[in-house]
C-alpha cells in the first residue's frame, strides 16, 4: 500500500483497521500528529489531505492511498517555519504543546477555507460570496481545536496576524 | 534568522548579580534577581522550546520507541465492587499478534503503592492492590491488560474479554454518602477544622447575614495529551540486572521513581523515567495503574510495552477532582465588616486516598473576620480515588466564598469591592503570621480601573443589549505560595556556557525557558548560553511540577548550586588572580564571569579561570535551603477577576464577554509565559463555571461522559480576549521574589462569572456548572 505524504511517496502493509492517525505514527514515526481522543473530538489530529483538513483518527488508512497528505512536519519548507508556525511561536499560541500540530494543520486549511470565500456558522451573510476576514470567523472555525492548556488567545492573535500580512490590513475584531 | 533565534534576542546581559543568600529569614537579604529592572527578568522571551512544538520535534511519552515493543490495552470493570468470579481470555488468546493476556491469577507479585500525601515518597493515587486479587474496587478499575504485537490487535483482543462479577452493594450516590460523612484526619497535612473565636453565636448575633449551601460538580483534568508511556525493562552494565527504563508523561519523576521500586521490590537506582514534554498535566500525571500495570506485564512477556490510554481510558484510570457541597455563612455589621465567617461541607472521597478536597484553603487567609469556623467532611464513596486537580480546594472554594461576598454585598447595598477592601486583614486570620507580601487590594482597583468596573449597574437586570442581559461580577482570587522540600540543582561551566540540571517538569508552564532565562541573569551569561535539562529522575533533586511550586523549588535549588559553583571558582583561582582571597559573599556573577562586587578592576571570565586551572567543565550541585520562610510569613498570592457575561433572555444561554485578571504574584519573569499561564488557568475557570462537569451515575458509579465529546471544555469561540496585569511587586522573601503563576487563574473564575450572572439577571446561581435550563 501507497501513500503520499509531506510530498514522500511512503509504503507500508498495514490493518485494514488503522486509522489515518496511527498509520502516520505507528508505522513511518510521524509522531508529530496527535492522538487526544481518538473520536473526533479534539482535533489534535488534524491533518491536511489534498489541502482541506481532516480528523485523521476518524480516517481509515487504507481510504487515503493515492491521497496528497501534508503532516505538521510538512509544513516548514527548506527549514523554513511556514508563517503560522512561526506567529504560533510569537504570539505564544500554545503552552505544552500537545495540541499545537492539529491547530497548525487545522489554521492552514482554514485559511484556506477563508480564501475559498466557505461560509461559516458566524457568517450574516451566506449568499455575499465574499467572506469578511474577521476574529469571530477564524474564532468559530478553530473551536473544533481544544486547547487544555488554554492558549486560545495567543492561536486567535498568531492566525489573525497571518492573516493581517496577507491582507494587508489589520483583521476586523 | 529562525523563530528560535528571534525569540533569543534581546538584551540579555545583566548586571552584577550578588550571590542570593538568606532571604528566607526574616532578618535576611532579598534576592537580587528581584530587583526591578534587572536584565533579562520580565522579559517576553518566546518559549526555548517553541522550534520543536510547532514542527512536530518534540517528543512525548507514547511516541518513542524501543524494538520487539508490545501494544497494550485494557479491560476495566463495571462494576463499582465486588469480586471477579470468573475471566474468559481464550477467544482473546487465540486472536493473531496477542503475546499476553494479564489478569489477577497471572500477573507478578506488586507491592502496594505508596499514596501520595500519605507517605514520603508516595506518588500513587490509592493504594488498592494492583491487579493481585479478585477484588474490585471501583467502576473502571482495570481487570484485565492484553499485550499485542500492533493496538488494532490488543484493542480487538481486549473486546473479546469477557468477565463475570459478583457484585456487592456500594455506595455511589453521594447525596446518601453524605449523610454518613465523617471528619478526615487531616486536610494537606493541617487540621480538617479551624476555630477562631465563636462564629456560630457571631452569626447568629449579627445584623446582615448570609447563608448558603454551594454545590460543585466532579471534575477531569483532560489534558489534551491522554496518559501514555513507552517501557522496556533492560541490561544497562553487565552484571547489574534490569533496569526499568520508561518514558512517561509525568509531573513526578522522582517520585514515581519512589513509588515503583517499592511496587516492583527494587532499588531506586535501576528505574530511570525521562519525560521531556508532558501534553499538560493540570495534577492528573502523577502515578496510576496504567505505569505500574505496563511495567508488570514487561516483565511478565519479556518485551517492551507502550500503553496509551484512550480517553475513557484516561477517566476509568486517572481520578480527578471531587464533588462538594459547602456552606459558607457570613454575618456582617452594618458597615459590612465581618463578625462571622463559616465556610464548612463535605467532599466526596475514598478510604484509599488522602486528598479531602480542601475548599477553605482559600478562606484561611482572605478576610479579617473575627470569628472563622472551617471544616470540612468526607463523604466515602466506591469510586476511583479523587486527586488533584488545578488549584484543588481554592478553585471551588473560592466559588462558595466569593459568591457569598457578593449576596452579603447586595444585601448591603454595597460594591462588592469595597466590601472586600473594608474586610482586608492586617495579618493571617487564621495563622496570625505577618503576610509576606500582600497586594491585593493594589491589584484590585488596577484591576477595576482597567476594566470599567465603575460601568456596573449597582441594581441586578439592570443592563440590556437585545436579547442579552448584561452584567459584571468579580471575585478574589488566591493560591498559596509553596516551595517543597527536596530540590537541588547541578550547574556545569564549560567554556561555552552553563547547564543546569534539575529533575524538574515542563508541560507547558514554561519551565525550561523562564529557567534559562533565570540562570542566564543569575550566571551572567546570555541566555544562548544557558542549557536547561529537567524531566530526568537522573537528574539532581526531585521537584513535584504542583502547588504552584516549581519555580520558587528550582529557584532556591539554582540558588545553593550558584553559591557552591562560586566556591569551587574561587577555589581554582591561584594567588594572582584579581579574584583571590574574595569570599563567595563578595562575589557577583557579571559579563560571564565573576568579580568583586562593585569593583570593575576585580574579574575573571569562567573562561579564564578554567583555563587556567586547565579544566574543560566544572560542576557543582547543591540542595535548596530549608523552605524556612514558610513557617516565618502567610505567603500567598492574590488577585481579583472581573467579568462581563451575557444571559440571553431568550434561551438562558451565558457568554462571557470580557474576563480580566489582576494579579499579585510577586515578580513575574516572563511576561509572555506567565500571562499564558493566567489566561489558561482562568480559561479553565471558564469552563468550571459554564459546563464542566463529570456525571457519575449514582447507580452504577460509572462516569457517563468519559469522552471530550461528552465532558465539554471551553473553545476558542467560548473564550473571550482575556486581559492579564500584574502589580510586579516582589516579594522579599522568595526566589527571585516571585510566586507561581499556574493555578491562581483557575481560583475566582467560577465566583466572578455568578456574580456578573446574577448582575445581568438577578438570578443566583449556586450550583456550577451555570448552564442555561438553571437560568431558564
Amino acid at each position: 500500500m501507497q501513500w503520499t505524504i509531506n510530498g514522500q511517496v511512503r509504503e507500508a502493509e498495514v490493518d485494514f483497521r488503522t486509522s489515518l492517525l496511527d498509520l502516520l505514527r505507528e508505522q513511518f514515526q510521524l509522531s508529530g500528529t496527535k492522538k487526544g481522543c481518538n473520536q473526533g473530538a479534539c482535533g489534535a489530529c488534524t491533518v491536511l489531505v489534498d489541502g482541506e483538513r481532516i480528523n485523521a483518527c476518524l480516517a481509515l488508512a487504507v481510504q487515503y492511498q493515492g491521497r496528497e497528505i501534508t503532516t505538521v512536519e510538512g509544513l516548514a519548507e527548506h527549514g523554513k517555519l511556514h508563517p503560522v508556525q512561526a506567529a504560533f511561536v510569537e504570539h505564544d499560541g500554545f503552552q505544552c504543546g500537545y495540541c499545537t500540530p492539529g491547530q497548525l494543520c487545522s489554521a492552514v486549511g482554514m485559511i484556506g477555507e477563508l480564501e475559498r470565500d466557505l461560509p461559516s456558522a458566524v457568517t450574516a451573510d451566506l449568499a455575499a460570496g465574499q467572506i469578511e476576514w474577521q476574529r469571530d470567523e477564524l474564532r468559530e472555525r478553530m473551536s473544533g481545536n481544544l486547547c487544555r492548556c488554554g492558549a486560545y488567545n495567543g492561536i486567535a492573535d498568531a492566525i489573525a496576524a497571518v492573516l493581517a500580512e496577507e491582507l494587508g490590513e489589520e483583521i476586523a475584531r | 534568522m529562525s523563530a528560535l533565534d528571534t525569540g533569543r534576542s534581546g538584551d540579555t546581559q545583566p548586571a552584577g548579580v550578588a550571590l542570593a543568600g538568606d532571604y528566607w529569614r526574616p532578618e535576611g537579604r532579598p534576592d537580587p534577581l528581584g530587583e526591578k529592572g534587572r536584565s533579562g527578568i520580565g522579559a517576553p522571551l518566546s518559549r526555548v522550546d517553541g522550534a520543536d512544538k510547532v514542527t512536530g520535534g518534540a517528543r512525548f511519552a507514547g511516541e518513542f520507541r524501543f524494538d520487539g515493543m508490545l501494544y497494550a490495552a485494557l479491560v476495566c470493570s463495571t462494576i463499582a465492587n465486588g469480586r471477579i468470579v470468573g475471566i474468559d481470555t481464550r477467544d482473546a488468546e487465540s486472536l493473531d499478534g496477542v503475546a499476553l493476556v494479564m489478569t489477577h491469577q497471572n500477573a507478578p507479585r506488586l507491592n502496594t503503592p505508596p499514596v501520595f500525601l500519605r507517605a514520603p515518597n508516595g506518588a500513587a493515587g490509592d493504594d488498592h492492590p494492583i491487579m493481585q486479587t479478585d477484588r474490585v474496587h471501583w467502576n473502571g478499575q482495570p481487570v484485565a491488560l492484553v499485550l499485542a504485537e500492533t493496538q488494532e490487535q490488543a484493542d480487538a483482543a481486549a473486546e473479546s474479554i469477557r468477565v463475570d462479577y459478583a457484585a456487592e452493594p456500594a455506595m455511589t450516590d453521594f447525596a446518601i454518602a453524605k449523610t454518613q460523612a465523617r471528619q478526615p484526619d487531616n486536610v494537606l497535612g493541617g487540621p480538617a477544622e479551624i476555630r477562631v473565636g465563636d462564629a456560630d453565636s457571631a452569626l447568629a448575633a449579627a445584623a446582615y447575614r448570609v447563608d448558603a449551601t454551594y454545590t460543585t460538580p466532579r471534575h477531569n483534568h483532560n489534558a489534551i495529551e491522554p496518559h501514555a508511556l513507552t517501557l522496556a525493562w533492560v541490561n544497562e552494565a553487565e552484571g547489574e540486572g534490569e533496569t526499568l527504563r520508561i518514558h512517561d508523561a509525568s509531573q513526578c519523576v522522582d517520585l514515581a521513581v519512589a513509588s515503583l521500586a517499592e511496587v516492583f521490590g527494587i532499588d531506586i537506582s535501576r528505574i530511570h523515567i525521562t519525560s521531556p514534554f508532558v501534553g499538560g498535566g493540570f495534577g492528573g500525571k502523577t502515578l496510576w495503574q496504567h505505569q505500574i500495570l505496563a511495567a508488570a506485564a514487561a516483565k511478565l512477556a519479556g518485551r517492551p510495552v507502550r500503553l496509551a490510554l484512550s480517553r475513557e481510558g484516561v477517566y476509568r484510570l486517572v481520578g480527578g477532582r471531587a464533588c462538594t457541597e459547602q456552606r459558607v455563612a457570613l454575618g456582617a455589621d452594618d458597615r459590612g465588616r465581618l463578625q462571622a465567617l463559616i465556610h464548612s461541607g463535605v467532599a466526596a472521597m475514598t478510604r484509599h486516598n488522602n486528598l479531602p478536597e480542601p475548599f477553605f484553603q482559600a478562606t484561611k487567609c482572605l478576610y479579617a473576620a473575627d470569628h472563622i469556623r472551617l471544616s470540612i467532611d468526607v463523604a466515602d464513596m466506591h469510586m476511583l480515588a479523587n486527586t488533584f486537580m488545578r488549584a484543588p480546594g481554592e478553585s471551588v472554594g473560592t466559588f462558595a466564598l466569593e459568591s457569598a461576598l457578593d449576596e452579603l454585598a447586595d444585601q448591603l447595598g454595597m460594591d462588592p469591592l469595597e466590601l472586600r477592601a473594608r474586610n482586608e486583614p492586617e495579618r493571617d486570620p487564621t495563622s496570625g503570621l505577618a503576610f509576606s507580601s500582600r497586594q491585593l487590594l493594589e491589584a484590585a482597583r488596577a484591576g477595576a480601573e482597567r476594566f470599567g468596573w465603575s460601568e456596573r449597574s449597582a441594581t441586578p437586570a439592570g443592563r440590556h443589549d437585545g436579547e442579552w442581559q448584561i452584567g459584571m461580577g468579580c471575585a478574589t482570587a488566591t493560591y498559596p505560595y509553596m516551595r517543597m522540600p527536596g530540590a537541588a540543582a547541578s550547574i556545569t561551566l564549560t567554556p561555552d556556557g552553563a547547564t543546569v540540571g534539575i529533575a524538574a517538569h515542563e508541560m507547558g508552564m514554561g519551565t525550561a525557558t523562564v529557567q534559562t532565562q533565570v540562570a542566564a541573569a543569575r550566571l551572567g551569561l546570555p541566555v544562548e548560553k544557558i542549557a536547561f535539562r529537567y524531566g530526568d529522575s537522573r537528574l539532581a533533586g526531585s521537584v513535584l511540577a504542583g502547588g504552584s511550586q516549581q519555580t520558587a523549588a528550582i529557584g532556591g535549588a539554582v540558588i545553593a548550586a550558584q553559591r557552591a559553583l562560586v566556591a569551587e571558582l574561587l577555589s581554582l583561582v591561584d594567588e594572582h588572580s584579581p579574584l583571590s582571597g574574595l569570599s563567595p559573599d563578595e562575589i557577583e556573577c557579571r559579563d560571564e564571569g565573576i568579580g568583586a562586587i562593585g569593583d570593575g578592576s576585580r574579574f575573571e571570565s569562567y573562561r579564564q579561570i578554567l583555563a587556567s586551572a586547565g579544566r574543560s567543565e566544572l560542576s557543582a550541585e547543591a540542595n535548596a535551603a530549608e523552605s524556612q520562610e514558610l513557617g516565618n510569613w502567610s505567603m500567598h498570592s492574590f488577585g481579583t477577576i472581573f467579568c462581563e457575561a451575557g444571559v440571553s433572555a431568550v434561551t438562558g444561554e451565558v457568554r462571557v464577554r470580557r474576563l480580566l485578571g489582576s494579579f499579585d504574584c510577586g515578580r513575574i519573569l516572563n511576561a509572555k509565559t506567565a500571562a499564558s499561564q493566567f489566561r489558561g488557568g482562568m480559561i479553565m475557570g471558564l469552563g468550571m463555571a459554564l459546563m464542566e462537569e463529570t456525571l457519575f451515575d449514582a447507580r452504577s458509579g460509572r462516569v457517563m461522559n468519559p469522552s471530550l465529546a461528552d465532558y465539554h471544555v471551553p473553545v476558542q469561540m467560548d473564550v473571550p480576549e482575556i486581559e492579564v496585569m500584574w502589580t510586579d511587586i516582589p516579594d522579599p522573601h522568595t526566589p527571585m521574589g516571585s510566586h507561581g503563576v499556574g493555578e491562581i487563574g483557575i481560583t475566582g473564575v467560577g465566583a466572578a462569572v455568578a456574580n456578573a450572572v446574577y448582575n445581568a439577571c438577578g438570578k443566583r446561581v449556586r450550583d456550577l456548572p451555570i448552564t442555561l435550563d438553571r437560568l431558564l
